[in-house]
């Protein structure tokens, strides 16, 4: 309790007032429960792999108020996003369920995101659309920005989105595709979840500028730098990149300074950062700090944070059962679905 | 029946899909105003509009992935690539991501597009104008690879592609564009991807070859029939995956294979069309499969004797032919 205390004075003034943002309590609410969803089921992931019941793991903690917060300012029924490995939160927010998550973890035949085909967190489901992602990154990008073609073409009332991390900000594909979005004013968003590391590469040695979000300006469209620990910063500036994209004004880059609390993923010691850093981070988790602003706002209490805590957990230990009880693929699935495959008679 | 060329014919395929479904759309660099460096696209932005033949900013990996992204969406979009030499930025798109959009999602997205290029030599192009490029793509799974020999077949191929709901890489041989002519069914006409063509009979030897080599291969084997040999030419058309039946029997019928094609020798297409006959056709055969490629230098030089050196040409495959048949 001392830790949440001590981080509403310190760290409090640096949420944005929901007010100003357009959001009830209601809202905060439930941008909360998807946060805290997608970091228990990624924490589960975790202590799976350690037990030797997963082979990998790679996280979204750290990076859920910049996912669910751009999530909640979407309209999802008709909005595109073409993710990156991080996004569990962004992809829950979507449609993605817990067991659906579980299934791909296990790489078992329910996995809707691929069949067990691809490893965990490369994310898929057309039904609620997410496109699928493949590991070379910022491929996706041109991706979401053929989509939001597609959109302008059909004079469609709808964005598409994609995130990546920063480290995938230098990558051709990058700026090839939002150099078009600037040339036909596109409904696109673009936000670089910035949690300073690609891999071990820190970000001083990954670019010379001082924000990527100035970038923007060189591709013709608008630019934006905020918290990415901060939910509420993060909706107000997706929802006003959509009302610009829907109003033919164009695509928007948008920066959101994040976190990554874990290491790049299971396979990684995180050595490379001094233990006083990884400690430090903590401080930022965006979870405590959101929790903190909302009790200090009086939008829940902590009777209604243990609920949804106890809630939340029987959800993710159901959707580990299931999925671990679930059958794999057949291995005759391997030859599945290279090409269309044309039912006869 | 109206004679038209090669050239013509895949405009006119493209016209006709354009035409007929609104999700067609054509993007690539210079093919709009211009209607292409080749005028393979002229008249169709006048007809269809800036956005369904649109030009694009000049970056591959842009025109593929965006490509891509709209393909699966619902669009069908036919890009062009200037010259196939060019594709190479975009090769992880194509091979890392529209091949595999429907395998690695299970069947949930697919990926409908065409990527067209003209590729080839012998018309003074050098080392980055002439090279064929095809095995860069003919061992990945969820693509098609598909190259005509003849106008007709370059129309009802290329429908046939923007029809087809996996991404298919379509390579015209740029000095066919205006030097092959014949009469081409109009309107709604389709050849199938996947199936090879016996483009003619023969009881003596068996010419494999695609592309622009095909018409080398018939004006040869003319002259053999001179010399009382008759050759049997079969056209791949689709040079992935290969259409293994037809290679199988046109081997077998005559026992003596001769493969031919412009790119290098080793590591090309015919390197597999071999193996598929040493696999199926050892006990048929009655002479070593015989290859005619170009020779393992980089790519096609520049100056004209240099240039003849390296291309295959009716000559070379007629006296390959020769020295199989006599064997």
């Amino acid at each position: 309790m001392q830790t949440v205390l001590q981080f509403m004075f310190k760290e409090d003034k640096r949420l944005m007032d929901y007010k100003e943002a357009g959001l009830e309590k209601e809202d905060l609410k439930e941008i909360y429960r998807t946060m805290l969803l997608a970091r228990k089921l990624d924490e589960r992931m975790w202590l799976l792999n350690r037990a030797g019941k997963l082979p990998f793991v790679i996280s979204c903690q750290g990076q859920e108020a910049t996912q669910v917060g751009a999530g909640y300012a979407l309209n999802k029924d008709v909005d595109i996003i073409s993710p990156y490995y991080r996004d569990l939160a962004l992809v829950t927010h979507f449609g993605m369920t817990p067991e659906e998550t579980m299934l791909s973890a296990f790489a078992k035949k329910g996995d809707i995101s691929s069949g067990g085909k691809q490893m965990p967190s490369h994310f898929s489901k057309k039904e609620n659309n997410i496109m699928t992602q493949g590991s070379c990154v910022a491929t996706q990008v041109l991706h979401a920005v053929g989509a939001s073609f597609k959109f302008k073409m059909d004079n469609e009332a709808r964005v598409a989105v994609t995130t990546l991390g920063e480290g995938s900000s230098n990558q051709g594909d990058f700026h090839e595709g939002l150099n078009f979005v600037g040339v036909h004013n596109l409904p696109f968003i673009c936000i670089i979840e910035n949690n300073k590391y690609a891999i071990s590469v820190p970000r001083q040695l990954q670019y010379g500028a001082d924000k990527l979000s100035d970038r923007a300006v060189g591709y013709g469209m608008h630019g934006e730098h905020i918290d990415g620990n901060d939910p509420i910063a993060v909706y107000k500036a997706v929802k006003e990149a959509r009302e610009r994209a829907t109003n033919g004004e164009g695509g928007t880059l948008i920066e959101a300074m994040s976190t990554r609390l874990t290491a790049h993923s299971s396979d990684d010691d995180d050595s490379y950062r001094e233990k006083t850093e990884r400690e430090g981070i903590r401080e930022e988790d965006c979870i405590i700090k959101f929790r903190a602003y909302m009790t200090e706002h009086e939008v829940a209490d902590d009777e209604w944070f243990d609920a949804l805590e106890a809630e939340l957990k029987k959800q993710v230990t159901d959707a580990t059962k299931a999925a671990e009880k679930a059958p794999y693929p057949d291995a005759a699935e391997a030859l599945t679905n290279v090409y269309e495959e044309v039912k006869h008679g | 029946m109206a004679k038209i060329s090669y050239l013509q014919a895949i405009k006119e395929a493209l016209d006709y899909e354009m035409g007929q479904d609104e999700n067609v759309f054509v993007l690539g660099e210079d093919v709009g105003k211009k209607g292409g460096v080749f005028k393979v696209t002229e008249g169709l932005q006048e007809k269809y509009g800036e956005l369904r033949c649109l030009d694009t900013p000049l970056a591959e990996s842009n025109i593929v992935g965006t490509s891509i992204g709209a393909a699966m969406m619902g669009k069908r979009p036919v890009a062009e690539i200037q010259f196939a030499e060019y594709i190479l930025p975009a090769t992880n798109q194509i091979l890392n991501e529209a091949a595999k959009i429907r395998y690695r999602s299970n069947g949930d997205w697919d990926c409908p597009m065409v990527i067209r290029s003209p590729f080839g030599g012998g018309i003074h192009g050098a080392l980055y104008h002439s090279q064929s490029i095809e095995t860069v793509f003919t061992s990945t799974p969820g693509l098609k690879v598909v190259i005509p020999s003849t106008p007709a077949d370059a129309k009802g191929l290329l429908i046939s592609a923007i029809r087809d709901n996996d991404p298919v890489l379509f390579f015209e041989h740029k000095k066919a564009y205006r030097l092959l002519k014949e009469e081409v069914p109009e309107g709604d006409y389709t050849v199938p991807i996947g199936k090879a063509d016996v483009k003619r009979q023969g009881d003596d030897i068996t010419v494999i070859t695609y592309g622009l080599c095909v018409n080398y291969a018939l004006q040869a084997a003319e002259r053999l029939s001179k010399d009382g040999y008759e050759a049997e030419v079969l056209d791949l058309r689709t040079v992935y995956p290969l259409d293994k039946e037809s290679i199988i029997e046109a081997a077998s019928k005559t026992g003596k294979v001769l493969l031919v094609t412009e790119d290098n020798l080793e590591g090309s297409v015919m390197s597999e069309v071999s193996a598929i006959i040493a696999e199926n056709c050892l006990y048929d055969l009655d002479a070593p499969v015989m290859r005619l490629a170009g020779p393992d230098v980089p790519s096609m030089p520049y100056s004209p004797p240099m240039e003849d050196f390296f291309m295959v040409n009716p000559e070379k495959i007629e006296a390959k032919m020769k020295e199989l048949a006599e064997h």
